[in-house]
């Protein structure tokens, strides 16, 4: 046996979060799918041989953290660990139990020693097409969002199952990139195992379950020494969304106990008939980030970090989605829900919780339109991401034009523009959109667009905050909705379904600014200088920076 | 060596330290270190070259060859100590630098503050004009609108312009006549246009390299002319060669345009000098392992040739964390920076974790142990009190030691709080550390899709050969190299440096569509600029030239970079381009994806003088096991216990000479560990090469 000093643990610990990190960037490297490469939608997982996860990979987007956790415990109550054989890989893409829609493929890897399963590792990775109605919110229930798989075994004893991915490729218009990222992801999971394996034997360890109960015990009494912080108390908070075809309210109770917080969405509306719904898994991992993101944020994700954050919703309310409900853009409002939680948060802790902020991303699928390709013009599709504001924190501003809570990269103009047949005449930041206060919310910006060749093409939209906008908090001012219309139009195009841009259509999007923090009347008189000096401000948006109450 | 006279002098200057070699033919006859003069950074540099002078009674006209490294470029660059810059860019993006990527360097830090990125907005002007993606005029540039953005550039009170305009990578027109104009009608603004400091596609990383460009290069230019100024006084008649990041040389008057290719060059010098000797040596695997006071610096190296990338970050603010600094695009030896060297800080965070760096107390007040005021425990006060640095021998006997003070402090600050004693506290930091390097290594390999334990490491600075064989143990690596004089390794690469330079450029093509007449043609340009920047430094010199294209998969992130002929392409070419592709694919990804689309944005040309020949590896020598005289109590750093270990001087040893772990091997500047799972001996070229016994790691 070897010395397990606090010291050594904690070699071994700061090893597993390598690990990961490097399962993590091996499947990134490898990924098809440009919102892996650009985003990092992926994550990777160490688990004991009870399932209990001990490190997860730190990547672009947290709509993995315990979904993944959940779906592991998932396959192992399907497939009986002693039927397992080295080699082996289990999987599964079924929304409800991998990471919120199709695209999500996870899989699940024993690891053996010694003949005996002593861990598992897991990976998540969006792949690029599973059929159906595609990524867009079009579909009118799962079926016709494309290809799902039950948990199921997709390597057995190293072989892939053959017939499945032909099934997976009969199914999907980008056979080629989904084999590529399929094959991606089975060699993530076997180098996760190697190099558990290979740690084990380095610091000769015959199982894991030492320096799990190790890890897992750090964290949770970390953690919960940092929720004994937060007063205890239940509250509540309600956010008014655009939703598709018609306004949502999304509602939460934060009940926070001296050793647990807990967050329940009953109030919450109903399912939309298009595919903006959310299941609880999905919604869970974006509120308990953003949870942890004030309370613990020091302490990596693990069953132990994890455990004392649960969420819960009524069945059937669009964050507790039910089987067959459409739910491919589920990260629209899904990305929301951090700004829903820690309007509960605030209330117990008012100096720690930002504003709210533009949070769901302006991802803009877009693509030629049917009629050119048939007509020999120039195909293409690309998927700019840009983003509005975040809101103002308790002691600085918002930031403008930056992703929170994912962790995407914006698009670069002039990549864009090699790719496809467009002109982006302008970005650049709102003036004036950052909601007023003592600190003001981060700008949104504003994007004008054309075809660079006259040829019509189409944008699937499925984003929000065009109606209702980021609130301030403690007397702070909304930012500024977005807003998507033609130059020479009439009227505003809504946020979610698909845009036709004709040849000479000029296109003008513009993302939300986040909300301010603190009254205006206590705005530092000099930031104001420098906003105004900045055209961040203009005279006529100072006037909300005057005369207010 | 050709020449019968070949003197060469190197000076590198770091942030604490000067090092200076001078070499005669292949021979390093004197190598020194003095203290950098951040005042007048020459004069350091003089008193390091007087004293090699002094050493070999030689003078400084003799000198046929002078190579110059220095941070001052990065340092400017870190502390803020630039122009005053404006920018233009294209009307519609004025805040290119601001809006960025649009994203957080970390996930769940809601207070973080995005970079600085030099440039507030109110210096941050227009332009009406407009290229598109292939470099046709669609909004052309009028002189009215150059009137109007020259009187707002007045209003800035701007020294130093930064111009990026749209697509100017593919059509340069409207960036160069705007210099024409203000070189007319404003003379003294010190103007960099983007087309030639960074003509590769992305606004915003291409515009921060512009911007970062403009930023250093009044000091820059005048810290050159008086440099070479105080050397020709002295007597030098040599022109002096500026090492870049590139890893290769050039004049100061190239260096004075672009001195943002001088940032990160000292550790430049490094990669060579380790490139070098896996030539010599014959070793096709390399991880080269830097480590000083506060950082170390991993640099993978195979056959002989240093990883390279066309980016990095410099300024990291956040702890070395990616994506907090500033992206610079300029072709570069890659590197993995961390912040764990010999003045790293321990300590124990509220979870009772054991923490190293990356706060380091450099050299004021240094670690505890130096007795200048440091009062948190180091990396170097582990050593010291696992035995490893020898108070008596440090530093040359210039730096007093107190071991018992580094004793205290690990017990107050580590040892309380985790039930240890000092040496248990000790242990725990070196064990955190060394794992740190190696785990930042290991990622670095993973993201280069190689291996790290397969590896040769070679190690130098003043703390590589210390931990090398602890790092080594962590990275699954069996054998390193300690070269001679490790501790001036950078100024030691400098000498091995050919003259000369690289561009990139971008130029969206589909492989299967390929224009080549058009390939051809920037290629041509390409070649012209670089041959000719190349040619005043290299004089009638022999160079070759290498095109690379970098190719993808249609959609995929990963660039591949695969060798061009060196002649015009043709039609007939792109079938066994594809095919180089898809064999490189498969190596890097384990299997190629055939059916998919290649495409490609970005071309190089490197031009550069012949690398002279390596000289031939003399035959071993015979192994022969040395008597230890001397040894030294040391805590076992495989297995915790208390042994004792050789104490060997570096001079004493002759090639062949063997001796076994623990030891260790002092020398002027540092100390090699080898542990207690190693065996050492000296190479036929005076390289000591460390190698784990066969029975691996032993807990």
């Amino acid at each position: 046996m070897t010395d397990l000093s606090p010291a050594r643990l904690q070699v071994m610990w700061n090893r597993l979060l390598a690990v990961v990190e490097e399962q993590g960037q091996t499947l990134i490297r490898a990924a098809f799918s440009p919102i892996v490469r650009e985003c990092g939608d992926i994550s990777a997982g160490i688990f004991d041989a009870d399932g209990r996860m001990l490190a997860q990979a730190v990547t672009g987007t947290p709509g993995h953290i315990n979904t993944m956790a959940e779906a592991v415990q998932h396959l192992r109550a399907v497939f009986p660990t002693q039927m397992m054989k080295p080699g082996d890989i289990y999987m599964t893409n079924d929304p409800w139990l991998a990471s919120g829609h199709l695209n999500d493929f996870l899989l699940m890897m024993p690891a053996f020693k010694d003949g005996k399963v002593i861990g598992f590792t897991s990976c998540t990775s969006h792949l690029v097409d599973l059929g159906g109605q595609g990524m867009g919110p079009e579909g009118s229930d799962i079926y016709d969002e494309g290809l799902l798989i039950p948990p199921c075994k997709l390597v057995e004893a190293g072989e892939p199952n053959a017939l499945l991915l032909d099934i997976i490729r009969a199914n999907s218009r980008e056979p080629i990139a989904n084999e590529g990222d399929i094959y991606a992801l089975i060699a993530c999971c076997e180098a996760g195992v190697t190099r558990l394996l290979d740690m084990m034997e380095e610091f000769r360890l015959d199982d894991l379950e030492s320096l799990g109960a190790y890890i897992i015990d750090t964290s949770r009494r970390g953690t919960i020494e940092a929720i004994k912080e937060v007063p205890e108390g239940v509250y509540k908070n309600v956010l008014r969304m655009d939703g598709y075809e018609t306004e949502l309210e999304i509602h939460a109770t934060l009940t926070v106990t001296s050793e647990s917080m807990h967050v329940d969405f009953s109030g919450t509306s109903g399912c939309s008939s298009k595919g903006i719904n959310v299941p609880l898994n999905y919604a869970t991992a974006y509120t308990v980030f953003a949870l942890r993101c004030i309370v613990g944020s020091d302490i990596p994700n693990n069953a132990g970090s994890l455990a004392p954050f649960t969420v819960d919703g009524p069945k059937g309310c669009i964050l507790n989605a039910q089987r067959p409900v459409p739910v491919a853009m589920r990260h629209t409002l899904g990305q929301v829900t951090p700004d829903l939680v820690l309007g509960c948060l605030h209330q117990a802790l008012p100096d720690e919780v930002p504003a709210e902020g533009a949070s769901c991303m302006f991802d803009l699928p877009m693509r030629h339109a049917p009629e050119v390709a048939r007509d020999g013009g120039r195909e293409f599709a690309i998927e700019p991401v840009h983003n509005g504001g975040t809101g103002a924190r308790p002691h600085s501003d918002g930031l403008s034009a930056t992703a929170y809570p994912s962790g995407v990269f914006g698009s670069q103009v002039e990549i864009t523009e090699a790719v496809a047949p467009v002109v982006m005449w302008r970005r650049e930041l709102r003036p004036d959109s950052g909601g007023a206060g003592k600190y003001r919310g981060g700008l949104g910006q504003r994007i004008e667009m054309t075809a660079s060749n006259d040829a019509p093409f189409i944008v699937f939209l499925s984003v929000e905050r065009l109606k209702f906008p980021a609130l301030g908090r403690m007397g702070g001012q909304a930012g500024a909705p977005g807003r998507i219309r033609f130059r020479d139009g009439d009227t505003d195009i809504p946020g979610k379904g698909e845009l036709r841009v004709e040849g000479g259509d000029y296109l003008i999007l513009e993302t939300p600014g986040g909300g301010g923090f603190g009254p205006v009347t206590e705005r530092d008189p000099d930031a104001l200088a420098l906003d105004l000096k900045r055209g961040l401000v203009t005279k006529e948006g100072e006037k909300a920076y005057k005369g207010a109450s | 060596m050709t020449i019968t006279t070949n003197i060469r002098l190197a000076i590198d200057i770091g942030g604490t330290f000067t090092d200076t070699v001078l070499v005669d033919g292949e021979e390093i006859i004197a190598s020194t270190k003095t203290l950098t003069t951040h005042q007048n950074p020459a004069d350091g540099a003089m008193e390091g070259a007087a004293r090699v002078m002094a050493q070999t009674g030689r003078a400084l006209d003799q000198v046929t060859g002078f190579i110059h490294g220095t941070t001052l470029a990065t340092n400017a660059l870190i502390e803020k100590r630039g122009a005053t810059v404006a920018t233009v860019t294209t009307e519609g993006f004025r805040d290119i630098l601001e809006i960025a990527y649009e994203r957080r360097y970390l996930q769940y830090d809601i207070n973080l503050e995005k970079p600085d990125y030099l440039v507030p907005r109110e210096r941050c002007l227009t332009i009406r004009e407009r290229m598109s993606a292939e470099g046709n005029v669609l909004i052309e540039m009028t002189d009215e609108a150059i009137d109007v953005l020259i009187a707002e550039l007045d209003q800035t009170g701007a020294d130093a312009v930064a111009i990026c305009l749209m697509h100017s990578y593919a059509n340069a027109g409207h960036e160069r006549r705007l210099r024409e104009v203000l070189a007319e009608k404003r003379p003294d603004l010190v103007v960099s246009i983007s087309s030639e400091v960074s003509p590769e596609a992305r606004e915003f990383d291409r515009l921060c390299t512009t911007v970062a460009n403009a930023y250093i290069q009044p000091l820059m230019e005048s810290y050159l002319s008086r440099f070479r100024a105080r050397f020709a006084e002295e007597g030098v008649n040599c022109p002096i060669l500026m090492i870049t990041a590139g890893g290769g040389m050039c004049t100061i008057e190239t260096a004075a345009r672009f001195p943002i290719r001088l940032v990160e060059s000292g550790p430049a010098g490094g990669a060579i000098l380790a490139a070098r000797i896996a030539a010599r040596a014959g070793i096709d695997e390399v991880v080269s392992f830097d480590v000083g006071g506060t950082t170390a610096k991993l640099c993978l190296i195979d056959k002989a040739r240093p990883q390279t990338s066309r980016q990095f970050e410099i300024a990291r603010a956040a702890r070395f964390v990616k994506g907090s600094g500033m992206p610079v695009r300029i072709p570069v030896i890659e590197m993995i920076e961390i912040g764990a060297g010999g003045g790293s800080i321990a300590g124990v965070d509220r979870l009772g974790r054991l923490t190293v760096g990356p706060q380091s107390a450099g050299s004021e007040p240094g670690p505890v142990a130096f007795m200048r005021g440091g009062e948190a425990p180091t990396v170097t006060d582990s050593d010291i009190t696992l035995g490893y640095i020898v108070p008596d021998t440090f530093a040359e006997g210039h730096i007093a030691l107190d071991p018992n003070a580094s004793k205290f402090a690990l017990e107050r600050v580590i040892g309380e709080r985790l039930e240890l004693d000092a040496v248990g506290s000790a242990d725990g930091v070196s064990r955190i550390v060394d794992e740190s390097m190696a785990s930042a290594g290991r990622m670095h390999a993973v993201e280069s899709g190689k291996d790290l334990g397969s590896r040769v490491m070679i190690a130098f600075g003043g703390n590589g050969p210390l931990h090398a064989s602890r790092v080594a143990r962590s990275a699954g690596v069996k054998t390193i190299v300690i070269p001679p004089n490790p501790g001036v390794g950078s100024a030691v690469g400098f000498l091995f440096a050919p003259v000369s330079f690289e561009i990139v450029r971008s130029r969206y093509a589909l492989l299967d569509e390929m224009n080549v007449v058009s390939i051809n043609d920037l290629f041509d340009d390409m070649i012209a600029e670089a041959s000719h920047v190349v040619k005043q430094g290299a004089g009638v010199a022999e160079t070759l030239t290498e095109r690379t294209a970098f190719m993808r998969y249609n959609g995929q992130g990963h660039e591949i970079e695969i060798t061009l002929p060196d002649r015009a392409l043709t039609s007939t070419d792109i079938a066994p381009l594809t095919a180089a592709f898809e064999t490189e694919y498969g190596k890097q990804f384990s299997r190629p994806v055939p059916g998919m689309k290649i495409e490609i944005l970005n071309w190089a040309v490197r031009v550069a003088t012949k690398e002279e020949a390596v000289p031939a590896m003399p035959q071993a020598p015979e192994r022969k096991k040395i008597t230890v005289q001397s040894t030294r109590p040391i805590t076992c750093d495989v297995d915790g216990t208390a042994k004792r270990a050789a104490f060997v001087a570096r001079a004493d040893l002759n090639p062949g000479d063997h001796v076994a772990g623990p030891a260790l091997i002092t020398e002027p500047q540092t100390t090699t560990l080898v542990s207690a799972d190693f065996s050492a001996h000296v190479d036929a070229i005076g390289n000591l090469v460390l190698v784990q016994d066969q029975k691996g790691a032993a807990q």
